[in-house]
């Protein structure tokens, strides 16, 4: 049976002395974390490290010997340690030795019950230590589903990571603490501790606890009287800046708790959303800065009402061109004057009210500028709200033209129905046959011919207005999709993968040292870290992302009957 | 270490080098046809050609920045992205499989998989246009189902070496992994 002893690389050049670490049966491999130096009494190092397994829940042993012959006291030095396999008894015993100038190393092994006659072959796999345990492993689908994760670690290399994870209480002590016990490992030289670090994490509890504070304020004030008034209620759910300040200000509430993330995916979590939340706000500052710098906000002030001038200018022509012949196309003279008066003079009443709005205009923007310092996405979502305030006209004749449309369209598969004999059981929800009388028919007919011959020019209106409608509804749902974009963006993964690609790794990937019949096989075990988009895909944040809820079809279908149609819809749940 | 030359399915020539580090580590290396200079300045001389050819009729000379601009991105992306120099195979028994790529710019593309989830190494045959090709590849298991296969992970699939190549390989990887099987049986023996 193949024995495979995992070697930390930082211990190579290590003293002679004891190894301790983790013995893994079913996988028949060695996961050595340290090594005990000598002089040391052995009752001490037994204590010690029941005090270790005791914290870390690793089942930790003496696992064999290590010789490092600088030395030439060859002869006493090996009798020493068989001796030791007798105090510390574990089954097998490891015996590595390396001798001086040469790289390959010699491993055997004692065993008390022999399992099987043949020789026993060795796999030393060296491993970086600092790298293994600061990393964590991604396994692919098909083992992420496995619920029992202590009971059998069907994964050896998770097995492997998690022992060093997990004994990180054993690299706290250097080599410079007066301790009983002398160990080396990566951090044998000296514990690595930055003060920025330190800094920050006790800053960061009273700062915690004050956003937790202020927080709680602004969501029970937004609680209690927005759900009391109906209008503001309303406003509230068909603004996207509100649904935006509201997605933020849970973020703001996640990153602020005082419990401590319980794993890996909710440290990440948290990071990538301060680390969004603080690139949206740079960017936001960025923009403020930009437009209130010469007097910008005064300028867009100024453009606004003569760009709605313009826009209601264009329409007005638009209509005037529907009431002539259109596209050479003949209209019904009497519903196209009716239809066109009517949106006239709706034109007519948006265009004064603006008017009337226009000498507060710059106020509302300066003030609603501020806000911009919120975040990007903020900014994003006030735009594309007053590109939904501007354009309010065009979704009311789109609302007028499709409702005209729908009933048309109603009444004439009714009426068409009828002209056939057929009747529609409600009931039944199916096409019934049903005897009408003559006059029934006589009236029905009539309605048929005149809806029919009426249908070309409250189509036309229909398919214009809904191509404009379309449009602005295509820039809006834009806009939504940077800001889902901004809003989604794990950062901080991104940055880690780019800089500490260690840290989020897929898998490992082997390379054979140099090799020498007769002695065992050194592989040198390296982190191999994800792909871009599998980071991505794995540390995405949840989004109150709004795509087409309709397939194509369904809008086509939609489109062509004459029922309204929100392709943004908000349904206020959350869509990874 | 053995070498030796095969050819691949296109008809190139390529080069399949055996090394044996132990009892049971393999590595299987597939050396692809290099780029031939010969197709790398006629590719280069004919988009050359026609950016000349369009600045003749437009006098512009941004085209032929354009095209020389063009000619550098598309060498570095093929170079990088697209040209295959070598795929090897390590057999590391009672450890697991490792593939590599290397392509043309130095980079390496290394894929692991576990022995717990190895079911068995075959040689599959496909349907491809009018021909029918050889490929090795690794089935998977899950390894709490031991009974079905949940992956098929083809190999060596930019060098495609013919049956022949193939068959070497396979022999290889069939002694390595029969070693599993008798470890394994012994292990639940005792």
């Amino acid at each position: 049976m193949v024995l495979k002893v995992f070697f930390p690389s930082c211990c190579a050049t290590a003293e002679s002395g004891l190894l301790i670490g983790r013995w893994i049966p079913e996988q028949n491999s060695a996961v050595v974390l340290a090594v005990v130096h000598f002089p040391f009494i052995p009752g001490q190092v037994k204590q010690y490290l029941s005090e270790v397994q005791r914290v870390t829940q690793i089942n930790m042993c003496v696992l064999g010997s290590w010789s490092n012959s600088k030395q030439e006291k060859e002869g006493v030095l090996d009798k020493f340690l068989e001796d030791l396999s007798t105090i510390f008894s574990h089954e097998p015993w490891i015996q590595l030795s390396k001798e001086r100038d040469s790289k390959f190393w010699s491993c055997c092994i004692f065993q008390k019950y022999p399992s099987s006659p043949k020789e026993d072959e060795f796999i030393l796999v060296y491993y970086d230590q600092r790298k293994v345990m600061l990393s964590q492993l991604h396994p692919t689908d098909s083992l992420t589903t496995s619920a029992d994760h202590e009971g059998n670690d069907a994964s050896k290399l998770g097995a492997v990571f998690d022992t060093v994870a997990k004994s990180k209480v054993l690299f706290m002590t250097d080599r410079y603490d007066d301790g009983p016990i002398k160990l080396t490992h990566w951090q044998s030289e000296g514990v690595e501790a930055s003060i920025i670090v330190e800094l920050m994490k006790q800053a960061s509890v009273p700062v915690c606890m004050l956003l937790t504070f202020l927080l709680s304020l602004v969501s029970s004030v937004c609680k209690s009287r927005v759900m009391k008034f109906w209008p503001l209620s309303f406003i509230w759910s068909k603004l996207s800046t509100c649904e935006q300040l509201g997605h933020r200000l849970e973020h703001l509430q996640i990153i602020s708790s005082n419990r401590k993330a319980q794993n890996q995916t909710q440290l990440m979590r948290k990071a990538n959303i301060f680390v969004s939340l603080f690139i949206d706000m740079a960017l936001g500052i960025l923009l403020m800065s930009w437009l209130y710098r010469e007097n910008r906000i005064g300028q867009l002030a100024d453009t606004l009402i003569p760009v709605a001038d313009h826009i209601a200018k264009e329409l007005q022509d638009l209509l005037q061109w529907l009431m002539g012949v259109p596209a050479g196309l003949k209209m019904n003279r009497a519903l196209d004057q009716v239809l066109g008066r009517f949106f006239l003079y709706h034109i007519h009443l948006w265009i004064s009210y603006i008017h009337l709005m226009s000498p507060f205009i710059e106020m509302i923007l300066w003030y609603v500028g501020l806000s911009a310092c919120l975040g990007l996405t903020v900014a994003l979502s006030i735009l594309s709200d007053i590109i939904a305030l501007l354009t309010f006209h065009i979704y009311c004749f789109y609302v007028y033209g499709a409702r005209l449309y729908c009933l048309k369209i109603y009444g004439l598969s009714s009426l068409w129905r009828l002209f056939r004999g057929k009747k529609w059981n409600v009931l039944r929800q199916r096409v019934d046959s049903c005897s009408y009388d003559l006059d029934q028919l006589f009236i029905g007919t009539l309605l048929f011919t005149i809806l029919l011959f009426l249908l070309p020019t409250a189509a036309l209106y229909y398919l214009v207005f809904t191509l404009l409608r379309l449009l602005v509804v295509v820039v809006q749902g834009l806009i939504h999709l940077l800001v889902d974009l901004i809003d989604s963006l794990p950062l901080y993964s991104v940055i880690l993968r780019l800089c500490r690609s260690y840290r989020l790794a897929a898998s490992v990937k082997f390379r054979v040292l140099e090799q020498k019949p007769g002695k065992p096989l050194r592989l040198l075990m390296q982190i191999n870290p994800l792909s871009y988009g599998s980071v991505v895909q794995t540390y995405r944040l949840t989004t109150y992302a709004c795509y087409p809820k309709d397939s194509w079809s369904s809008l086509c279908k939609k489109l062509f009957v004459g029922e309204l149609i929100y392709p943004w819809k908000h349904k206020g749940e959350k869509q990874d | 270490m053995e070498a030796g030359m095969y050819r691949a399915v296109s008809g190139g020539r390529i080069a399949l080098q055996r090394r044996q580090y132990s009892a049971s580590c393999r590595e299987f290396s597939v050396r692809c046809p290099r780029l031939q200079l010969r197709s790398l300045s006629a590719a280069t001389c004919s988009v050359w050609l026609a950016a000349y050819g369009l600045f003749v009729l437009s006098q512009n000379s941004m085209v032929l920045s354009a095209a020389i601009f063009i000619t550098l991105i598309g060498l570095i992306v093929y170079l990088h992205f697209v040209k295959i120099d070598q795929e090897s195979l390590l057999v590391i028994g009672s450890l697991g499989i490792q593939m590599t790529s290397s392509y043309a710019s130095g980079k390496e593309n290394t894929t692991f998989i576990e022995m717990s989830q190895v079911k068995d190494v075959v040689i599959n045959e496909a349907i491809y246009m009018q021909k029918v090709i050889y490929y090795l590849c690794i089935l998977l298991q899950d390894p709490r189902e031991p009974h079905g296969v949940s992956e098929v992970v083809p190999l060596f699939q930019s060098s495609k070496p013919r049956l022949d190549c193939l068959v070497e390989v396979y022999r290889s990887c069939q002694e390595i992994l029969e070693q599993r099987k008798t470890s394994d049986f012994t292990r639940t023996l005792n």
